[in-house]
């Protein structure tokens, strides 16, 4: 391990991740909270310090074209962006999943309008959950960097493309000391990305032709998918992605220090009372909360959870199933119109059949960039106890700290 | 015939009949009258306006002309075009009755 102590911002962090994993082709279009980060690519490449081919265009949706374009011929592609940009290249994500390319591209998470907000929440990757891509939460910004590196072992093997998603502001604008791994010892950890079809004018294939919804017969006489097996090919290789997630965690752990914990981290977690849950930023404020109120007597404990897409269902039963907790709440910056916030139904619908089945309240907080501080947390913590002691054990959802009627 | 698709993802390798024998699409089939097609009456290559027009390139420009009805969708533009009335669209009858 090296010895490369950097304070760096979390789209810093992104780049340099990038930088390290040997990108051959950018492409991105600027936005915020994102921007900071391909303009420094752009500057790397233009320095000659990333020897890679920066394609500009006029949209995300073209950047996620040029992305699944670039990867089908054998390139290692990267791009990113935050919000309406995300949600701009949203058919572009199925093309990306569906064509099984191993796309890494990097999700500032921002707001979505309308009313316009350039600040953080989590709506718009949570509102790309269904696309077939693998989406890692990040925490902080050491995290930023390890995940870029791992998201493009983790692509590469299961053939799926790789959101990793970060809070826009909260870590991409803010500065963290970060260790960088070292060049040579990346590009080790990082073989070769070998397509599993590749684009040859010598060998000429007829890339996503129309598939009809039976089984068929090609002209070399082999029977092909039809698209019913193609869709449970890639829901096969998410589910498969799982036990490769774990192992390459694991792998960047023994070689560079630092194991983030593969799909879910606990902190203070083994004795607690209430459980906090959350994915990125959020959850490391929880980290602050629960300090806060062990210091007050109450027993609380945070699971922070990384991995979103696949969704580690027996990691977090077993996790919830080994405390004896009176209530776990959910804290997230995201909601599901009309229902509850996204995580919490996950996590609901993971327990199910559980022998283990505490009390669930939901925490929609944060959206729109609205500070979540500790004590707030601590605050909604307690509220929450007091119900649950009070006998009351139904679901609830809780706008925190938001101005209601 | 192999029974196992080993891709994951959809390709396949450029082919006539890839996309399925789109003749099956088909309501009504052109059927040309040789006795009235410029072409065959002059015994040298001369209009071949249904040749020039036919959007799926099914038609071949040979004396006399021939239409490959496994890819013909049957959308009569031939028939349309024809300056003569050589080509006449003749129901396939799958749905009369």
């Amino acid at each position: 391990m090296t010895d490369n102590c950097q304070i760096l911002t979390g789209n810093q962090a992104a780049a340099i991740g990038v930088k390290l994993s040997g990108v051959q082709v950018v492409s991105a279009y600027p936005i915020t909270p994102q921007t900071s980060l391909t303009e420094t690519l752009s500057q790397y490449i233009e320095g000659g310090e990333l020897e890679a081919e920066y394609v500009r265009v006029e949209s995300e949706h073209s950047a996620m074209t040029v992305c699944i374009a670039a990867s089908t011929v054998g390139a290692r592609v990267f791009t990113s962006t935050s919000s309406h940009g995300l949600l701009y290249m949203h058919e572009q994500l199925h093309w990306a999943a569906g064509s099984r390319l191993p796309v890494v591209m990097c999700c500032v998470n921002r707001g979505v309008g309308a009313p316009w907000s350039i600040f953080n929440d989590q709506q718009d990757s949570i509102a790309q959950r269904d696309t077939g891509w693998i989406q890692i939460y990040c925490r902080d910004n050491q995290e930023i960097i390890d995940t870029v590196i791992q998201a493009y072992r983790i692509a590469e093997a299961v053939y799926a493309p790789v959101m990793v998603c970060y809070d826009g502001f909260v870590l991409s604008h803010t500065t963290m000391p970060v260790e960088v791994p070292d060049e040579e010892a990346v590009r080790a950890f990082l073989p070769p990305y070998k397509p599993h079809t590749i684009l040859d004018p010598h060998d000429p294939r007829n890339i996503n032709p129309v598939i009809f919804p039976w089984r068929r017969m090609d002209a070399e006489g082999c029977l092909r998918d039809g698209y019913m097996e193609l869709r449970y090919k890639l829901q096969k290789a998410l589910e498969e992605a799982k036990p490769v997630i774990a192992d390459v965690s694991r792998a960047y752990g023994r070689i560079f220090g630092r194991d983030h914990g593969g799909f879910l981290w606990q902190y203070r977690l083994d004795d607690a009372d209430v459980i906090l849950a959350g994915m990125g930023s959020i959850a490391t404020e929880a980290t602050m909360a629960t300090d806060m109120l062990r210091k007050e007597g109450i027993k609380a404990g945070v699971l922070g959870i990384r991995l979103y897409r696949p969704f580690p269902r027996e990691e977090i039963r077993e996790a919830i199933g080994n405390i004896k907790a009176k209530a776990l709440l959910i804290f997230e910056k995201d909601i599901s119109y009309g229902y509850e916030g996204a995580l919490c139904s996950d996590v609901k619908a993971a327990l199910y059949g559980s022998a283990v089945q505490p009390p669930i309240h939901d925490f929609i907080c944060g959206l729109g960039g609205r500070d979540v501080k500790a004590s707030e947390i601590a605050d909604g913590v307690k509220a929450s106890l007091n119900t649950v002691d009070e006998g009351d054990s139904r679901p609830q959802t809780i706008w925190l700290n938001c101005r209601k009627g | 015939m192999e029974d196992k698709d080993h891709h994951i993802s959809a390709m396949c390798k450029p082919a006539p009949g890839e996309a399925g024998k789109t003749g099956d699409w088909r309501d009504v089939r052109p059927v040309i009258n040789h006795e009235k097609c410029t072409p065959f009456i002059k015994k040298k290559p001369s209009c071949f306006l249904c040749w020039l027009y036919c959007p799926e390139g099914v038609i071949r420009d040979t004396i006399p002309v021939q239409i490959d009805l496994d890819y013909c969708k049957g959308c009569g533009i031939c028939a349309e075009e024809c300056p003569v009335g050589a080509i006449t669209m003749v129901s396939e009858g799958k749905h009369d009755g």
